[in-house]
């Protein structure tokens, strides 16, 4: 789950790292206030889950409130990236002599969590990766012992020559590292982490991820959720405990775990078409998740063929079967459904479906096939 | 023979009591696996199903049934838990099918686990079965055929579909494991192929991964450098958008070397047969068999 910029500036904050004032506004006359209370010149920053927002005007710089109510009403009725903005921050444009970065995400290789640091900050870290990835600073910590002050000074060296502000930088990475585990997150990122003119360092941004499987032991985060600023149709798939994505294609896909999903939605593009989606239903054969699953692919305007992939493990077809049965009765289809299954009790699930009027396949490739056809608007059968 | 576990494997099932674990525990006693000891808290004493000890603790069920594997179908917040206790009890194999379980958690178990001289598959993975001799997790036995092909993945149902197309197809598994969807995981590709260039019965093996990470360009590294065997490889996830979590924690794509691409060209790179889609598999085999 990704946090606001708002919301991981109060974090940070609370953790005791040094971030500028500045609130957040819903409205134009929020914005306003905040900025009169600020004084001077201050930024107002489009809340989304979106990078890019500078690119797209979501970040807009004002001279005083009335151009800060300004920035606030153009910025807070736009969409960036198909998510619409519903807040903004507004904060005191500060004058920044250098910009560095600091971050804690996890490393698959070491299998520890790692602090990153560069000194060219205030861009895109993975470009930076990319381009001059000696200007990275990585270092893995051993969790059992956090880390420790003189490798948090060393990483601080990397940035300043100072060592005053080394220790500075120390403090705020000891402290990065305390959130880190502290929200449950998989990454917690300062870009930039600026020098002011009179030599102090503030989180000027901030971006914290949690990882999803942390929500239930920590609901004063899951509390944070904002969804109004995430696609409807993943929000609906989520409240139904189904795991979706939403992408751009014509054929919606409705299959048992991530692997065969994956596996699914590059079958579909071999034939020659595009998935409208990820979707898992699951090891469970609820038809009530299978009906969720319909309504949120027939939500979709672009689905054009539907394709059930279904292997039977220990997920029974013929559970899977009634429950696309009982879905068809409840959700109108105005488009083709393939549905494959395969795997424990296929036969009978393969009667099921023909009683009820649907024809089934077994054979992973032969459905796929089927539904690109179907997709293009080319018959049953087409080859 | 097989990898991992064979007809002597004596298994302790964490969560026995369990929704999950009492399904799946009658599962692999059916496919003769030898299940010697069941472990609920607070429910020691009791016998399930007539045949199996449940003890409260894993210390308690190895001293008396002596267990060398643990399968833990242990709720998520109580999962991580459940795995330090069997690494401190001295169990050499311990197979975690739970999905869920926070990361950080594991950062924290791993380091334990290696310690105590443990080795852990998974988590969030679907354990792994010698067909005609032991089965430790979930995989459906009855796709299973006896054989010489080794089968290691990141996945669950889409290994059950390529081993389905081997088994249909008259190719066998010697052993097929499931190392687990999440980005941290106590086993990776590489034992697993170890295990299996060294095992006499495997002819070839069929790596499945899938985007995320750097597990399989490491696998791939591994085959050209110390394997005599065949390798057939498919990686799921071509169509997946960048910085999306694709079901499986692990699933997610952050910067170039995680993407479906890059990986199987390290894949052609280290001279790995590379499916296009699962029922490549048999006639890739064929052509290097």
């Amino acid at each position: 789950m990704n946090l606001h910029e708002y919301q991981a500036r109060d974090i940070l904050r609370q953790h005791g790292i040094p971030v500028p004032p500045g609130d957040v506004a819903s409205t134009p006359e929020e914005a306003r206030a905040i900025a009169a209370r600020l004084g001077g010149r201050v930024v107002v920053k489009a809340q989304v889950h979106a990078g890019g927002r500078g690119k797209a005007g979501g970040v807009k710089l004002a001279r005083d409130a009335a151009e800060a109510a300004a920035h606030a009403a153009t910025i807070l009725g736009m969409t960036i990236k198909g998510l619409p903005v519903g807040r903004v921050l507004v904060a005191p444009a500060a004058d920044i002599a250098a910009e560095s970065y600091v971050g804690v995400v996890i490393d698959r290789a070491s299998q520890r969590p790692v602090v990153m640091v560069s000194a060219a900050g205030g861009i895109d870290i993975e470009a930076v990766a990319v381009e001059s990835p000696g200007q990275i600073h990585r270092l893995a910590v051993d969790p059992r012992y956090g880390l420790l002050p003189h490798q948090a000074f060393g990483l601080g060296l990397r940035l300043y020559r100072d060592t005053a502000q080394a220790r500075a930088a120390a403090r705020i990475m000891e402290a990065v590292y305390e959130t880190f585990y502290a929200v449950g997150a998989s990454l917690v990122e300062i870009n930039p982490l600026a020098t002011t003119p009179d030599g102090a360092l503030v989180a000027l941004d901030a971006k914290i991820v949690i990882d999803d499987n942390e929500l239930e032991r920590h609901p004063e985060i899951a509390a944070l959720r904002d969804s109004s600023a995430e696609d409807p149709s993943e929000v609906a798939a989520r409240r139904a405990g189904l795991s979706f994505i939403k992408l751009d294609g014509s054929v919606g896909c409705c299959v048992n775990g991530a692997g065969l999903a994956m596996a699914t939605m590059d079958l579909v593009k071999y034939y020659g078409g595009a998935p409208a989606n990820f979707l898992d239903i699951g090891g469970s054969s609820n038809p009530q998740k299978v009906v969720a699953a319909l309504r949120i692919i027939t939500a979709d305007p672009n689905v054009r063929a539907i394709l059930f992939n279904i292997f039977g493990g220990i997920t029974r077809c013929d559970d899977v079967a009634n429950g696309i049965v009982q879905a068809s009765e409840q959700v109108a289809l105005t488009v083709p459904l393939v549905i494959r299954l395969t795997g424990t009790n296929e036969a009978l699930a393969v009667e099921i479906l023909t009683r009820a009027g649907f024809s089934a396949l077994t054979d992973m490739d032969d459905a796929v096939r089927q539904a690109v056809a179907l997709a293009a608007g080319r018959g049953v059968g087409a080859r | 023979m097989s990898i991992f576990i064979d007809a002597g494997t004596r298994l302790l099932v964490q969560g026995i009591t369990g929704r999950d674990g009492s399904f799946h525990t009658r599962q692999m006693m059916r496919y003769a696996a030898q299940v010697v000891a069941g472990v609920t808290p607070g429910k020691g004493g009791q016998t399930f199903d007539d045949a199996v000890p449940v003890f409260d603790t894993v210390a308690d069920a190895m001293r008396e049934t002596r267990p060398n594997t643990a399968v833990s179908y242990v709720p998520a917040a109580l999962a991580a838990s459940a795995i330090f206790e069997a690494a401190d009890a001295g169990i050499a194999l311990i197979v975690c099918i739970t999905e869920g379980i926070p990361v950080l958690d594991m950062t924290r178990v791993l380091p334990f686990v290696h310690e105590r001289g443990a080795r852990l598959l998974g988590p969030n993975c679907p354990g792994l079965i010698s067909p005609g001799k032991s089965k430790v997790g979930i995989i459906p036995d009855t796709i299973c055929r006896p054989g010489r092909i080794g089968v290691v993945s990141r996945s669950g149902t889409l290994t059950y579909e390529i081993v389905h197309q081997l088994s249909t197809q008259g190719y066998g598994q010697s052993t097929c494991l499931g190392i687990g969807g999440d980005p941290l995981i106590g086993t990776n590709f590489i034992p697993c192929l170890e295990a299996f260039q060294a095992d006499p019965e495997t002819e070839a093996v069929v790596l499945i991964g899938e985007i995320g990470g750097t597990d399989e360009q490491q696998a791939a590294e591994f085959v050209s450098r110390a394997m005599t065997k065949p390798v057939v490889g498919f990686i799921a996830g071509q169509t997946a958008p960048p910085g999306r979590r694709m079901g499986h924690a692990g699933a997610i794509i952050s910067g170039a070397s995680g993407t479906a691409a890059e990986k199987m060209a390290a894949f052609a790179r280290a001279g790995i047969a590379v499916m296009q889609r699962p029922a490549d598999v048999v006639p890739l085999l064929r052509e290097r068999l």
